[in-house]
């Protein structure tokens, strides 16, 4: 037998069991080879509900295991490792999610992925808070930063970070609104700070190796009156600031 | 083609490691010397995983247990994913290597189970050729684990203790004798656990497992055991390996409890377990 009729069976649960194989006593397999079908189904969707614990809180743990059941049979995974499972899950919600009830399902999947991408990234020794502080006024807007191996962005038309600490008992339940979101990892657990308009904008030219002065015309490019401190707070807060480059450096970034 | 002295766990009793053990492990271990990771939970970058790892590895041996090879594929095994296996074993100071006699793999896509094969010269010739790739790859010898089965294949030309000896002879690799394995595949397909491990090259086995597994029905009213790595070890399954470590002497035996992980003090008691029928034969 090939193992390409195995898998087509495997994940087709209409399917019939492939034929060759049987019992112990010579008979069809028949509902044996269920077991393998089940093995497959419940482990991946147990690794995704390990994955998006807010998402299938807030849609509830029938639909999410709907939801799971139809994404892996349409994208099983791609590799051994399950800590990179179902960073196609937003995209796949976006075309399933019922749009008016759950509008705010792909974007939480893609906050609830980047920080599982943040848990399993490579360390990295944050500055000290006081560092920034130590940077003489004049040199700080040609300054650069080195951001954490852990740090991501999320930018959603809905109040993601807050969605999903109300999902993980962690808040109140938000009322509408956008939100910028850091994603980074002070010592091993991942931490989602809501930023002010603009911020992501800002974090991703820092990324990109803005001088803090380029970065906070970055912010002002989506806010007028954008200011840059709150976002350094939070990058300072979320151990995501791992070298300061003042103006005067001659170290390259890399 | 490798060295066969620095192979090797302690003859003692491990644990497949859980995360939520981690701090009873590094207080006190009790009758735990050596633990095993699935080696597909740690190839991140850094993160809590790979600190408990190090930290772990600093007090005790290591078994590096793959999940993921897909040995079986009928595909060329994943060059990437082999040489992150490789890197690891080589970070932790493995002191095994082990995978399963198995596919999970097929055509790119990653089923995350153990799927089975037919026992026949092809197979054969397939698997022994990964295991050369992954010996090479590695620097060492590895041990390949018996499989679980729940249903045969018509077209198998050989038993499956057959295969294992021919692999053995062809590749050096050695076995990794999973005791519960042998119970639940003997069960489910009607032969005798003892004649198989009769049969099986015990001179071969670098490591024992013990899981337990969940007790079902076929749709002939049949016994069909699940292994379902979520149970004490079986009482005939202890008694089997006892019959094996008779004739064996003292090896590593790792309990695992994958799936309603326990508390400590239950997966220890485990553990004590393995070590007294350990003891009763050094």
């Amino acid at each position: 037998m090939r193992q390409e009729s195995f898998r087509a069976a495997l994940l087709d649960p209409a399917r019939p069991a492939p034929a060759g194989l049987h019992d112990g006593a010579g008979r069809p397999a028949g509902r044996r080879f269920d077991i393998y079908r089940n093995n497959v189904a419940a482990s991946l969707v147990a690794a995704l509900e390990t994955g998006f614990p807010a998402l299938r809180a807030l849609i509830g743990g029938e639909r999410f295991r709907g939801l799971a059941l139809s994404f892996l049979r349409a994208h099983p995974p791609r590799d051994p490792r399950l800590a990179l499972y179902g960073a196609e899950l937003p995209g796949f919600l976006e075309g399933v999610a019922p749009r008016a009830r759950f509008g705010w399902a792909p974007d939480l999947a893609r906050l609830e992925m980047a920080l599982r991408e943040a848990y399993h990234a490579a360390d990295a020794d944050p500055v000290a808070p006081e560092a920034l502080a130590a940077i003489a006024p004049e040199a700080l807007e040609g300054t650069r930063l080195k951001l954490a191996p852990a740090v991501r962005r999320v930018v959603s038309r809905w109040p993601v970070a807050a969605l999903r600490a109300h999902a993980l008992e962690e808040g109140p339940r938000p009322e509408g609104g956008a939100q910028e979101v850091l994603v980074s990892r002070p010592g091993f657990d991942p931490l989602a700070q809501a930023l002010p308009p603009g911020g992501a904008a800002a974090v991703a030219a820092l990324a990109d190796g803005a001088t803090l002065g380029e970065a906070h015309a970055a912010g002002a490019r989506a806010r007028v009156d954008f200011d840059l401190g709150p976002v350094l707070a939070a990058l300072l807060t979320g151990g995501a600031i791992t070298g300061l480059m003042p103006q005067d450096c001659k170290e390259t970034l890399p | 083609m490798f060295d066969a002295m620095r192979e090797g766990l302690p003859a003692a009793a491990g644990v497949g490691f859980k995360a939520r053990h981690f701090e009873a492990l590094m207080r006190d271990p009790g009758p735990v010397g050596w633990i095993e990771v699935h080696a597909e939970n740690y190839l991140g970058d850094g993160g809590r995983p790979q600190a408990q790892l190090s930290a772990l590895a600093e007090r005790l041996p290591v078994s590096v247990h793959g999940v993921g090879l897909s040995i079986g594929g009928e595909g060329p095994l994943d060059p990437g994913h082999l040489a992150r296996v490789a890197a690891l074993c080589a970070r932790v100071g493995a002191a095994r290597f082990s995978e399963h006699l198995a596919w999970s793999t097929h055509d790119g896509a990653h089923f995350n189970d153990l799927l089975p094969l037919p026992w026949t010269g092809a197979t054969l010739d397939r698997v022994a050729a990964h295991v050369d790739q992954v010996q090479q790859a590695l620097g060492r010898q590895m041990l390949l684990e018996n499989p679980s089965s729940y249903l045969a294949f018509a077209e198998s030309e050989m038993t499956e203790t057959e295969f294992l000896a021919r692999l053995v002879a062809r590749t050096g690799c050695g076995l990794l004798l999973d005791v519960n394995n042998v119970f639940v595949s003997a069960t489910n397909l009607a032969f005798s656990a003892r004649d198989y491990l009769g049969q099986v090259p015990l001179e071969a086995v670098g490591e024992i497992h013990l899981g337990g597994h969940a007790e079902q029905a076929d749709a002939h009213g049949a016994p069909l055991l699940i292994d379902d790595h979520g149970h004490p070890v079986a009482d005939p399954v202890w008694t089997l390996l006892g019959e094996v470590l008779a004739r064996t002497g003292p090896k590593p035996v790792l309990i695992e409890w994958d799936t309603d992980v326990p508390d400590w003090p239950v997966l220890r008691a485990e553990a004590a377990r393995a070590a007294a029928a350990l003891e009763g034969v050094r």
